[in-house]
């Protein structure tokens, strides 16, 4: 066993350990949406034809569980170890840069995984059980959690309270998560907020998640992919850069 | 690994935080099997000193080594013959120390090291406690439990940044005779301490550092040899005879503290003392300790 699956196995473990906290309850918090959601707007509205609002919203609710999952299990890990002190336990060992990162963000891809297989699981009485296309599926949230993972470990290593990383999440992923067409489609919104959803990536993980559910979506599957492809290595080389240079790790 | 290499080895070393200049220009070399003492008044750059040596601090100029290896370019052969046992309590709250001991070794590329484990365990009477969640530890426990972390890959050299600050006696006892059995077995030790009689009793050579500086490097021996002063207390029943009250210091209990060069001064004094019809009640000659030497060294520097 090298470092680097030390620290992904540490990682993992540390999730695991308090998986009620991190994996059961996300996946209430997901199934309440959908009770409530679907309650009320299942005979309203019908965002594709031949598609019922239920059917739209899960995979967009597996989708939103994921990405705040992916990001929550990096950016914590990193700052409770950072302001407890116990950061040090892994940077006095020989682990490269890229030996951190990589731990870092594939466990924040499995905690991601894991709590979307648990939406998925409970939704299956709600919806059609079916994936038409399991390709899109899996690289759309592979891409997805890996983003989230790279954008939470950026977080991480820049914030140094607790409350500078609740900031982070109050007033960057929480709207962009909720803005970006979970509980709608953004064809429903006026010209001015369809256009600036286009600048949000997390839309076009949504939607083209959606596609590998339903076959429809407001973007071609291909290019939202390489949208989120290039957010993905764009964060990830901004992270990787922080932590070679020890942006606030190594004094 | 080529024997010639000392096991710690500072270059000329700068450091500076803002406005203060915590390294300024260190050089020092301890061989190895050394047991080397770092003492310094609070903010000396001792933390500072060991932080680059760990790589949790980079330097501003100069290069420090570990048994060759540069602690920036060769970090990882640096990294792997040093065990730092770091001068805060911290913990992770996720695991017990048994998963703590087995993922600390995962670090260092170690897979199968429970045997090792088990020994440093034991060592420092941590076996009972082996299914324990850190969180529920004492002090005490937590501070064994931090140097067990250090000697997981089993470091040729060891750093403790004042393991035993708030630790009782008992614990203390058996840390070093745990680290001391470390040393006759060959591991470099390198301790720095705020409690100077630990020091004295451990160390076989000293550095003390002020402001960034080394102001003073010496076997321990010769550091205490250092100073020609010698020093006794005094009781007398009456008052000091004229003219001597300058070079008497009262001391709280009544009695005077009598600083000299040569024992004749103190036969003067005694002699003096009768002549004017005193006496003395009382009297203790006091050795120097490292403490004298080392507020004698800071107070010059």
């Amino acid at each position: 066993m090298n470092g680097f699956l030390a620290l992904l196995y540490k990682e993992l473990l540390r999730f695991w350990k308090v998986a009620v906290q991190t994996v059961v309850a996300p996946v209430v918090t997901a199934l309440l949406y959908l009770l409530i959601f679907s309650h009320v707007l299942e005979s309203h509205i019908e965002v594709y034809p031949g598609v019922s609002y239920t059917q739209f919203l899960v995979p967009g609710l597996v989708m939103m569980s994921m990405l705040q999952n992916a990001f929550s299990n990096s950016s914590s890990s990193l700052i409770q170890s950072k302001i407890t002190g116990n950061i040090v336990f892994v940077l006095l060992p020989p682990l490269s840069y890229l030996q951190f990162f990589g731990a870092y963000l594939i466990a924040a891809i499995v905690r991601g995984l894991v709590v979307g297989l648990g939406v998925w699981l409970v939704t299956l009485g709600f919806s059609t059980p079916t994936v038409p296309h399991p390709g899109w599926l899996l690289a759309f949230s592979l891409l997805a959690c890996g983003l989230m993972g790279a954008v939470g470990i950026l977080a991480g290593i820049w914030a140094e309270k607790f409350d500078q990383l609740a900031a982070f999440q109050n007033f960057l992923i929480l709207p962009l998560t909720f803005l970006s067409g979970v509980f709608y489609s953004i064809h429903s919104l006026p010209a001015f907020w369809q256009t600036v959803s286009h600048w949000n990536p997390v839309f076009y993980m949504i939607d083209g998640f959606r596609y590998a559910f339903l076959g429809q979506s407001d973007i071609a599957p291909g290019f939202g992919l390489l949208v989120v492809a290039g957010s993905f290595v764009a964060i990830s080389a901004l992270s990787l850069l922080m932590l070679k240079s020890g942006y606030k790790l190594r004094h | 690994m080529n024997p010639i290499h000392p096991a710690i080895s500072v270059c000329d070393l700068g450091k500076r935080f803002r406005t203060t200049q915590a390294l300024d220009g260190v050089s020092l070399d301890i061989q190895p099997g050394e047991f080397f003492g770092l003492l310094g008044p609070n903010g000396a750059g001792k933390t500072t000193l060991i932080s680059i040596l760990a790589g949790l601090t980079r330097a501003d100029s100069g290069h420090a080594a570990i048994m060759g290896h540069d602690v920036v370019r060769d970090y990882r052969q640096a990294r792997r013959a040093l065990g730092v046992v770091p001068q805060e309590l911290v913990y992770d709250p996720f695991f017990n120390v048994r998963e703590t001991l087995r993922i600390q070794s995962g670090y260092f590329g170690l897979r199968h090291n429970d045997g090792w484990i088990d020994e440093i365990m034991h060592h420092l009477d941590l076996t009972p406690h082996a299914a324990k969640n850190t969180q529920s530890l004492s002090g005490g426990m937590k501070r064994r439990l931090l140097v067990a972390q250090a000697l997981v890959h089993k470091p040729p050299v060891i750093v403790l940044d004042e393991p035993t600050a708030g630790v009782d006696v008992d614990l203390r006892r058996s840390l070093w005779e745990f680290i001391s059995r470390l040393n006759r077995e060959g591991h470099t030790i390198l301790l720095t301490t705020h409690y100077l009689e630990e020091a004295e009793v451990l160390c076989g050579r000293i550095a003390m550092l002020k402001a960034g500086r080394i102001v003073a490097c010496d076997t321990t021996r010769n550091l205490l040899a250092r100073t020609s002063e010698h020093c006794a207390a005094l009781r007398l029943d009456g008052v000091p005879p004229a003219g001597w009250t300058e070079r008497l210091q009262a001391l709280p209990d009544g009695g005077w503290r009598f600083s000299f060069s040569e024992y004749g001064e103190l036969e003067t004094l005694l002699a003096e003392v009768r002549s004017a019809g005193g006496r003395v009640t009382e009297m203790q000659l006091l050795e120097a300790d490292l403490e004298d030497v080392f507020t004698d060294i800071m107070a010059r520097v």
